[in-house]
């Protein structure tokens, strides 16, 4: 009997692990190839020997990143906190005001944005109407991250608000009792009580702020070219597939050590991020 | 006794709609072992956290050595608490948690070592000082907690319910272990439990309460022979509680038959309770008996049995150390300073006889219900 369960158990888990196969590894399987591939499919170093020409893509997106996922945590964990801290029914309806923006497409969000920042756009419009000079946002740098803080801002506030829902109330009357204020309460105990939900909101946030190249095309108006735009535009000519897996690669490498340094932050506090 | 330190004046306080203290009024005494104690849901934790800060009175005020205290935050209170359950902060270990308050304070760190080491020496956990608290036991926490509130050095030290999660090893050897501490720095403590046992043995004062109000106030000798109500009587050990009439100074009559007794200062024929404690009825040949009966259930105890006695329908309960048969005709004999008197109360009627004596004991402890109401009480607060 027992065999049999098992046997189905496992053969419900068929369909995804075809659909993984087709659609994860071989891809992966085949971005390595081409990495280390020419043209003529012989194998080669050259395309990662090109990476060098690079470098300094790969220095902006990462610090483009950086700057979006630090402001996110600035803006999300006092969200976050004060979330955890209303009644329960606000909590749940904050809690679907932040998810809302998540049921609509990335894309739309973006463009949204756009109109939104552009000259002709809501925001100018009003600082004209208000008799103050237009300012030109989008095609900078601050519209690029702004587009990131506002497209990945929820997958901050989510682990870290879950983080503080599971913190017993009770450690912060102890705080309390035993002389912290608000403030050293929050320093001392309630941060380091939800360094798990940071971390796991940093990965969340980071991950797809450095492989974005949407947000860059329409809000950095094409001024900055980030990873993800490059490899996009690799991909558009046969001739450059190569050049565009390795780079790929590299950026996947990069994501990967960067959950690994987060993973063992967060095995100290007991808990797994991704 | 020494001057009252903590003073609570006509405190009352609701959560959603519901009264759950109504009118509290207690002095508490420097360097004094108070229990506040009750069934749970009697407001003894409200109590205790309005005295800590985390609650505030809806009427009333607070007086910490004179001044009013009802806006005082819990971090400004020279109070410190042992959480029920322990609230150890898991992300540190023994040690920091232990020195989080000197910390808080900013001592300097070779002073927080000290004493750290001094603390842990007194609560026996020399050694223990990196684990941490998810690696301890029960018994092991719980010193840590008592560490961690001491360590400040407080006026007063509030326990909620410290040993409730212990087995009843470690809890006999804990009360000894607190009352040690609390003799050897002098700390006031107030000590909540719905433990009588607990309550008798380790306080200077017990202050009983249900349906939030103080029932009576007093030592455990006190408490335990002059009980003011049949609540009291009945919650504070065994008794079995008549209707009587009070016929004059030093008479009483209950059971169809009248008693010498010491109580005085009622009116003639006042409709009284009376408590007889069950060790406190000698059993006797039936000629030789004041009142007499039908043994209808023997539990041995141990040093004792345990009968249940039918007099005219009333059931006793009474110790006595001689074995006596089921269904045996015995004489009960009662001395005049064994009968209590107390005045007619709300809870008159409502306890100590033992006709249903299986099913209350059953109430009382089930310790499921015990939990899950305590879960309700702190959720409430």
């Amino acid at each position: 009997m027992k065999k049999k369960l098992s046997f189905l158990e496992r053969a419900a888990a068929v369909p995804h692990m075809v659909w993984a196969i087709m659609f994860i590894v071989a891809p992966l399987l085949f971005v390595a190839y081409f990495a280390f591939t020419d043209a003529n499919g012989s194998f080669t170093l050259s395309n990662i020997e090109l990476l060098s020409s690079y470098s300094h893509i790969f220095l902006v997106s990462i610090c483009f990143s950086l700057v979006a996922t630090f402001c996110c945590l600035l803006i999300g964990y006092p969200l976050a906190f004060v979330i955890s801290r209303s009644k329960p029914s606000t909590q749940k309806l904050l809690t679907v005001l932040l998810m809302l923006p998540m049921w609509i497409s990335l894309l739309i969000r973006t463009y949204s944005l756009m109109t939104l920042l552009d000259n002709g756009g809501l925001v100018n419009s009003l600082l004209t109407a208000l008799g103050f000079e237009p300012v030109t946002m989008v095609g900078t740098g601050g519209a690029v991250i702004l587009g990131m803080i506002y497209d990945f801002l929820p997958y901050m506030v989510l682990p870290i608000y879950t983080s503080m829902q599971k913190m017993d109330h009770r450690y912060l009357e102890a705080a309390a009792d035993l002389g912290c204020n608000s403030f050293q309460t929050m320093f001392r105990v309630v941060l380091p009580l939800t360094a798990p939900g940071i971390l796991s909101g940093i990965t969340m946030v980071f991950v797809p702020s450095i492989s974005t190249f949407y947000i860059s095309q329409k809000l950095g108006g094409g001024n900055f070219d980030l990873i993800g735009d490059t490899i996009e535009r690799q991909f558009k000519y046969p001739s450059t597939y190569h050049v565009g897996a390795a780079l790929s690669l590299v950026m996947m490498i990069l994501i990967l050590i960067s959950v690994a340094v987060m993973n063992r932050f967060s095995d100290q506090e007991g808990e797994m991020i991704v | 006794m020494n001057n009252t330190l903590i003073k609570l004046r006509s405190i009352e306080k609701s959560f959603d709609g519901e009264q759950v203290l109504c009118g509290i009024d207690l002095d508490i005494h420097d360097k004094e072992f108070v229990t506040l104690l009750g069934p749970s849901g009697c407001g003894k934790t409200t109590t205790l956290r309005i005295i800590g800060g985390f609650e505030t009175p809806d009427v009333g005020d607070v007086y910490f050595d004179g001044e009013r205290i009802n806006d005082l935050p819990p971090h400004k209170r020279q109070v410190n608490t042992v959480f029920q359950k322990y609230a150890l902060f898991p992300h540190l270990n023994v040690y920091d948690n232990v020195a989080f308050g000197l910390r808080v304070q900013k001592v300097k760190e070779d002073e927080i070592q000290e004493r750290v080491r001094e603390m842990l020496t007194m609560t026996g956990l020399k050694g223990f000082e990196s684990r941490r608290p998810a690696t301890l036991s029960g018994g092991q926490q719980q010193r840590v907690a008592i560490a961690r509130a001491l360590i400040n050095r407080p006026r007063v030290l509030l326990l909620d319910e410290p040993l409730g999660a212990l087995d009843l090893k470690l809890r006999k050897d804990m009360q000894n272990e607190l009352k040690r501490i609390q003799h050897a720095t002098g700390i006031t403590f107030i000590y909540v439990t719905h433990d009588q046992e607990e309550a008798l043995s380790m306080s200077d004062t017990v202050v009983v309460m249900a349906n939030g109000r103080i029932q009576q106030i007093g030592t455990p000798t006190d408490i335990y022979n002059e009980p003011v109500n049949a609540f009291v009587a009945d919650f504070i050990g065994e008794s079995n509680i008549l209707d009587g009439v009070m016929l004059c100074d030093n008479k009483a009559r209950f059971a169809a038959h009248t008693f010498d007794c010491v109580d005085g200062g009622f009116a003639k024929n006042e409709a009284v309770d009376v408590v007889i404690r069950p060790e406190d009825v000698d059993v006797v040949p039936v000629e030789k008996g004041m009142l007499s009966g039908t043994v209808s259930g023997v539990t041995f105890k141990g040093d004792y049995y345990e009968i249940i006695v039918d007099v005219c329908g009333f059931k006793w309960m009474i110790e006595t150390s001689d074995y006596v048969a089921p269904e045996q005709k015995i004489g009960l004999y009662i001395e005049p300073d064994a009968i209590h008197i107390m005045k007619k109360s709300e809870y008159s009627g409502k306890f100590g006889d033992y006709s249903t004596f299986s099913e209350e004991m059953d109430h009382l402890s089930d310790p499921d219900t015990e939990a899950s109401e305590n879960e309700e009480e702190t959720l409430l607060s």
